[in-house]
């Protein structure tokens, strides 16, 4: 892994076959992300992008191929890792505040019985910061909004100061605002040398990003997001489930209901 | 002031009564205060009531109810894991099954056994005002161990409380957290049913936590909050079992039912009144 270009590899999925319960939903699939880059997962439900990411989080095994994060295996990578689940249903319901909710992502980051440091009040401060919700820290993470919980959920993945953020639909729940703090967080870790893989249904989020997957239980296109997100590319990826919110096109997904294997999702 | 007081002063049985609620509350408040917030009630209940076989076989064999208890415990868990490996049965439908499948063997066991009958009250609503002075050292050591097993595992039972996957993504095993939350749940109900009776433990695994939930905004808070309920549960239980002549666990674990009901009212009163204050000054 010492070798050019992989030297500054944080994920690298070569041959990659993904799925679950010993059903395969993607085959052959390469992947690399070096240091600072993008790339986002884009297809309709059921088309294996998730399933993709959690695989690269390593809640799923390859059912082939390999996988590196960091230059070594998923397993040993787990403090370079943040993820963040598209569904928090229990969380909803702990007596938390969002202070301990966002430190939750520093547990593992320092010893199995050490206490908070200064450091970690300092990077949790920031990463509510970063996402404005300072003055919310004291709040019970039950009282709040739906976009208000997805900052909280987001500042936790940001205090992990982690070397690979996989995020499954990370603009879900979110007002204009959120979704431009949001934008400028990801360009702020991307600069701090994180490698950034976004899962989502936003073309617009999508085409932000280096590199773009184009997914529909097969890889339709995979390239740079202004060679990929191509009208013809889309229609294969999506069929007509196409429309414009502002200046975004978003997947609203007629006809593609939740076929993924996890839950739920919002539309 | 001395009817409050004296029946503890005056009686070695109440004495032994009142410890015993004292370790099962701390017992059961720390393991309940998951149960709750993972939403494990229906496995705890399924538990509480799988432990009558395991109970009844080892009275008929002469062997220690609670080794009979444990093994009724662990062949709860073991078939849950069993069926829902091998089938495409939920777990809730698995733990149903279970759950019913034990209970009435239980049932039929006692049934079977002329010696057994008068015992199944004991198995089932317990003897706090019985406990002997072993039953005490089991329960306080068993109060030890799930304190310094929730102790240890903090971290890792906190991530996978708030998201079991988050908690395999951090290098928690999430199965592997799931599985040892179960045993604390099996321990807690096998030490704690002699006291409460195996039908009335899964209440002082659930009401205390359930009340400290309503009010808490830390999960450290809400176990010490429970643990508090609990023992002032075992106090106004016992009390009214003494005077009254209610029976013991029933009057405890009811107590503990109306501590919770009268915390949900007051907040819900709390908040209506707070809220049209609020419209008031808007």
């Amino acid at each position: 892994m010492s070798d050019s270009p992989f030297s500054d590899a944080v994920l690298v999925a070569r041959r990659l076959d993904v799925g679950h319960e010993g059903r395969r939903v993607l085959s052959g699939i390469d992947a690399f992300a070096p240091r600072g880059g993008s790339i986002a997962l884009v297809g309709p439900n059921g088309s294996g992008k998730s399933t993709l990411l959690r695989t690269f989080a390593g809640l799923l095994s390859p059912l082939g191929g390999g996988l590196q994060i960091v230059g070594t295996s998923v397993q040993q990578a787990s403090r370079h890792i943040a993820y963040l689940n598209q569904f928090h249903s229990t969380a909803l319901s702990l007596p938390l505040r969002v202070n301990d909710v966002v430190h939750m992502g520093r547990l593992d980051q320092r010893g199995r019985f050490r206490r908070r440091t200064s450091e970690d009040l300092d990077i949790v401060a920031e990463s509510l910061h970063r996402m404005g919700i300072s003055d919310l820290a004291d709040r019970a993470i039950r009282d709040l909004s739906g976009g208000q919980r997805q900052r909280v959920f987001l500042a936790q993945i940001l205090a992990r100061r982690a070397d690979l953020l996989l995020l499954d639909e990370p603009t879900s729940g979110l007002d204009a605002v959120g979704r431009s703090v949001y934008l400028e967080a990801i360009e702020s870790e991307r600069s701090r040398g994180a490698a950034v893989i976004t899962a989502t249904h936003d073309v617009g989020e999508a085409a932000r990003c280096d590199r773009v997957m184009l997914l529909a239980g097969r890889l339709i296109a995979d390239g740079p997001a202004d060679v990929v997100l191509t009208p013809d590319n889309l229609l294969s990826t999506f069929g007509m489930g196409l429309s414009r919110s502002g200046d975004h096109l978003v997947v609203t997904e007629h006809g593609h209901h939740d076929h993924e294997h996890h839950g739920h999702h919002d539309h | 002031m001395s009817q409050l007081i004296d029946p503890f002063l005056n009686n070695e049985f109440m004495q032994r009564a009142l410890l015993a609620g004292v370790l099962v509350s701390v017992s059961c408040a720390l393991v309940g205060t998951y149960v709750v917030l993972r939403g494990l009630a229906f496995i705890g209940d399924a538990l509480a009531h799988g432990v009558l076989p395991g109970v009844a076989g080892a009275m008929i064999i002469g062997a220690p109810v609670m080794v009979g208890a444990a093994v009724g415990a662990v062949a709860m868990i073991a078939g849950v894991g069993f069926i829902t490996a091998k089938s495409r049965l939920s777990n809730d439908s698995a733990i149903g099954l279970l759950f019913i499948g034990l209970l009435a063997l239980g049932v039929v066991l006692v049934s079977s056994s002329d010696r057994l009958t008068g015992d199944l009250d004991a198995i089932l609503f317990g003897e706090f005002l019985g406990v002997s002075t072993n039953d005490l050292v089991v329960q306080a050591v068993a109060a030890m161990v799930v304190a310094a097993v929730c102790g240890l595992a903090a971290r890792p039972f906190l991530v996978l409380c708030f998201d079991p996957d988050m908690a395999q993504v951090m290098g928690y095993p999430a199965r592997r957290y799931h599985r040892l939350m179960l045993v604390l749940v099996a321990g807690t109900v096998v030490v704690s049913f002699q006291a409460v009776g195996s039908l009335l433990v899964f209440g002082m695994l659930l009401a205390p936590a359930g009340t400290a939930a309503l009010v808490t905004r830390r999960i450290g808070s809400m176990m010490l909050l429970a643990t508090l309920i609990g023992i002032v549960s075992t106090y106004v239980g016992l009390l009214a079992s003494y005077h009254l002549d209610w029976a013991a666990g029933a009057s405890v674990v009811l107590s503990s039912i109306t501590i919770f009901f009268v915390v949900l009212v007051s907040k819900s009163l709390i908040s209506t009144t707070s809220r049209r204050s609020v419209a008031r000054d808007v």
